[in-house]
């Protein structure tokens, strides 16, 4: 089996990332199983696709708190709280960035439909959050203009 | 990765809001070096927290996230003296792991 790992990683250093969430899932029960097709997706069509959520309703509920103009893209803060009952994930997509899916946050046990991060953009960009409650989607956007992009450090 | 981490909890309106800073270089797979060659990428992928021994949240990330990460979020019904660990582990298998005690 480890061999056979071995051999896969050798095979395709373009592949590497994919092969260590496959080595995650067999070798680390704390992992979910990691969205290789969202976060290899290109565009924000194909990343909501792989979330199921490409028919995510519009929601007041969603707010993101992220700053109107980044001056730096390596590290732009991005908060979301949902209000919306039973939120059991959210996910951020940042629309410009060469891969636009950027995480997905699961809660559970009592966590609240709440998280706070720092993305890295490529360029002036919406910002969307996905949330899923009760197995439905919701989505909210905000523009956020970055004057140097992140993407490079 | 044996670099230091850190973490804390504290109760704000019946939850614990907890912070978290990693360290982690997280590469895009797109940054060049000083001799121009493309540094391979190399990101956490998965985050997980656990409350008293239950896991409150399983996080997946691409490379987007920033390098040394930050993470916040809250546990509603934790009081102060429980414990917060959080895990996570990267596109090379390394793993790191930190945890604190939710303060009032």
């Amino acid at each position: 089996m480890h061999h056979l790992r071995r051999t896969f990683l050798k095979l395709s250093g373009a592949i590497a990332a994919g092969a260590a969430a496959s080595f995650l899932k067999v070798g680390n029960s704390l992992a979910a199983t990691w969205n290789k097709s969202g976060f290899e997706s290109k565009v924000t069509v194909e990343a909501l696709k792989s979330l199921s959520a490409s028919a995510a309703t519009p929601s007041r509920e969603i707010a993101i708190s992220a700053p109107d103009i980044a001056e730096n893209g390596a590290q732009v803060p991005v908060t979301v709280t949902s209000k919306i009952a039973n939120t059991e994930s959210i996910s951020i997509v940042v629309d410009k960035n060469p891969f636009p899916l950027s995480s997905t946050f699961d809660f559970a046990n009592g966590s609240e439909g709440y998280v706070s991060t720092k993305l890295k953009m490529g360029q002036t960009s919406n910002v969307i959050a996905i949330v899923k409650a009760d197995g439905k989607f919701f989505t909210a956007s905000k523009e956020v203009k970055v004057t140097i992009g992140g993407c490079g450090g | 990765m044996a670099e230091p981490m850190r973490i804390r909890a504290k109760m704000e309106n019946n939850a614990a809001d907890v912070k978290v800073l990693m360290s982690h270089p997280m590469e895009t797979g797109q940054r060049k070096n000083e001799k121009g060659d493309l540094v391979p990428v190399h990101f956490i992928q998965s985050v997980t927290a656990i409350h008293n021994g239950k896991t409150v949240l399983d996080a997946q990330w691409s490379q987007a996230i920033s390098r040394n990460p930050f993470l916040g979020f809250r546990v509603r019904g934790a009081k102060a003296g429980d414990k917060i660990t959080v895990n996570w582990v990267d596109t090379q298998g390394d793993k790191g792991s930190i945890d604190t005690t939710v303060v009032a």
